[in-house]
């Protein structure tokens, strides 16, 4: 017990011990032990921290600790202005950086009253999607890793490669992106990403069939994720899931249907549900859902308008450089906008989209500053990870691998 | 059904004696009231059939740095059956830095309200396991409160012990 309180703080181990302490370290097959797994571990996907207390095989509680990513990306936000921090929205979900911009300056916009153009409206649309594509093949890849199967992650990353390859072309960068700006994108979508797009668009079916077809029949690895790790629709509606991990529940909740932004009204698109709500369909959903996505890339890629890809709003959104350089109204503005931020008028929104996570929201609040006064992320990662207690209990230490990488938790996300 | 009439409406029919300030920017509905009702408020609007507000994804604060009221906690709750977002809001003064929790009527408030009160100092009370959600327990502070430094406090934290 000395020795237990010298490693773990006791008020974490009070929450995993409610009210008993009949266990010891050393004597796991006859007592309960408690097994610390994380944060420097393989299978947590990032630095999450889980204190198990174990009955033999079995988990008996659970207690997660977040924090070990924890950079303060909230109080930062409070010292910057808008422009300067999106290139910090990609830190947040790291897997799909892209998604993450398109939400932050979906939410300045809406708190600014700037309205972007349709052709810029339908490249964040393409890169939403696309950004979902590369999160879910890593979540799928991921998964069949963690229960043994390491060639799905080898084949999901060859596919994932191609859709960074697609934003190295746009953007310059194939992992922290920073790619849209207030008002619109950094630089117009150019041809060659937009075929790199449709082709990948077009092998991508059959290679994620391929995929499929190495594991749906794969008996050791149905059995290992089939029935673990299950949560009811009222519990999962309870616990706040959101995305991915909610359909899987039979919840047909998608804020790109239930309150459409950008223009997901004009495309079609199906909303897949699992009704199981375990392992086994949350890995299905996210399969069928990168099925859609290529759906809505294709339509995305049909409709683009042609056009402006940044809004006319000289006092808010920053020129591009070569105006800058040539006309004296522009050089006035560029460094109005830098010095002393797009000042947006005092009120407060929340703006939400379809992360490939879940609900990915900004709750910001201004008081007519170049600063936000209070930013607020809204992630879907630390609330889905809130239920990873309620699903492990009952499981066996190798389900608790299963059950992790079924949610899919992003610690950059989750520790903000 | 309009629902940014309809649900003040319906909550001063629920309780005449609470005081709901309802605010409407860019479409969005902010309803705000004494912290002392909050549980009773946030159970009828998660339970009653018309409304079903059973969604709670984001509960945090905001410190306005003044003398009175300082603390805001704002509640962010969704109805999947009216596809519609309200938040809620509720004035915490510094000298008395509590509030109820709502954990009893959304199980999602726990780690929500852990982070709310990790980052700000404002006292859940009932809450089951109140413990701080990010930063360790040894660390005396609030860090989103606006008098903590953006640069942190030099030696604040002790180094791991060998």
């Amino acid at each position: 017990m000395d020795q237990l309180e010298n490693e773990i703080h006791p008020k974490i181990l009070q929450a995993l011990l409610d009210s008993r302490n009949d266990f010891t370290l050393e004597d796991a097959l006859e007592n309960e032990m408690i097994l610390n797994m994380g944060p420097q571990h393989p299978a947590t996907h990032g630095v999450l921290r889980l204190l198990l207390r174990l009955d033999g095989e079995k988990i008996i509680a659970c207690v997660p600790e977040l924090g070990y990513l924890h950079r303060g990306y909230e109080k930062m936000a409070e010292n910057m202005s808008y422009y300067e921090y999106i290139p910090h929205t990609d830190r947040l979900d790291y897997i799909s950086p892209m998604a993450n911009n398109v939400a932050w300056v979906l939410a300045v916009e809406k708190l600014a009253g700037i309205e972007a153009p349709k052709r810029a409206q339908y490249i964040r649309m393409m890169i939403a999607e696309l950004a979902r594509i590369s999160s879910h093949l890593l979540a799928i890849g991921a998964l069949a890793m963690d229960v043994g199967a390491l060639t799905i992650f080898l084949w999901t990353l060859r596919e994932r490669e191609k859709v960074l390859d697609i934003w190295d072309i746009l953007c310059g960068a194939r992992f922290t992106n920073s790619y849209t700006r207030i008002g619109g994108v950094a630089n117009d979508a150019q041809p060659e990403a937009l075929s790199k797009a449709k082709w990948f668009i077009e092998q991508f079916e059959p290679n994620l069939a391929e995929i499929e077809q190495l594991i749906n029949s794969n008996r050791i690895f149905i059995e290992r994720v089939e029935g673990v790790g299950v949560i009811s629709k009222e519990d999962a509606i309870n616990l706040a899931f959101t995305g991915p991990n909610l359909r899987a529940c039979g919840v047909e909740f998608d804020l790109r249907r239930n309150s459409p932004y950008l223009y997901y009204n004009e495309i079609d698109f199906r909303i897949p549900t699992y009704t199981e709500g375990d392992c086994l369909a949350r890995y299905f959903l996210r399969l069928d859902e990168c099925r859609e996505s290529a759906k809505i890339v294709k339509q995305v890629l049909e409709k683009m308008p042609q056009g402006e890809v940044q809004a006319n709003m000289p006092k808010k959104v920053i020129p591009q450089k070569d105006e800058v350089y040539t006309k004296m109204e522009e050089l006035i503005h560029d460094f109005m906008i830098v010095n002393f931020g797009i000042n947006p008028p005092v009120g407060e929104i929340y703006n939400a989209i379809e992360g490939s996570k879940g609900e990915l929201g900004f709750y910001l609040v201004s008081k007519g500053e170049g600063k936000p006064w209070k930013c607020k992320i809204r992630s879907p990662s630390f609330n889905n990870l809130q239920a990873l207690p309620k699903l492990v209990v009952g499981h066996m230490i190798s389900d608790v691998v299963a059950i992790i990488g079924s949610i899919d938790p992003i610690m950059g996300e989750a520790d903000k | 059904m309009n629902h940014i009439e309809f649900i003040p409406r319906k909550l001063k029919e629920k309780f005449p004696s609470v005081d709901f300030e309802a605010s409407d920017y860019k479409g969005e509905l902010t309803i705000k009231f004494d912290k002392k009702f909050i549980v009773d408020v946030c159970r009828f609007l998660q339970s009653d059939s018309e409304l079903e507000f059973k969604l709670c994804p984001d509960i945090t604060a905001i410190d306005w740095a003044v003398r009175k009221n300082r603390f805001t906690v704002v509640y962010n709750i969704f109805s999947l059956k009216n596809n519609f977002r309200l938040r809620l809001k509720c004035d915490v003064d510094e000298s008395d830095c509590s509030i109820n929790s709502v954990v009893s009527v959304w199980q999602s408030a726990n780690w929500q309200e852990r982070e709310t009160f990790d980052m700000y100092g404002i006292n859940f009370k009932n809450h089951p396991d109140l413990r701080r959600m990010y930063m360790p327990e040894e660390f005396e502070y609030h860090p989103l409160r606006k008098d903590f430094p953006l640069m942190g406090i030099p030696d604040s934290m002790p180094l791991p012990k060998k």
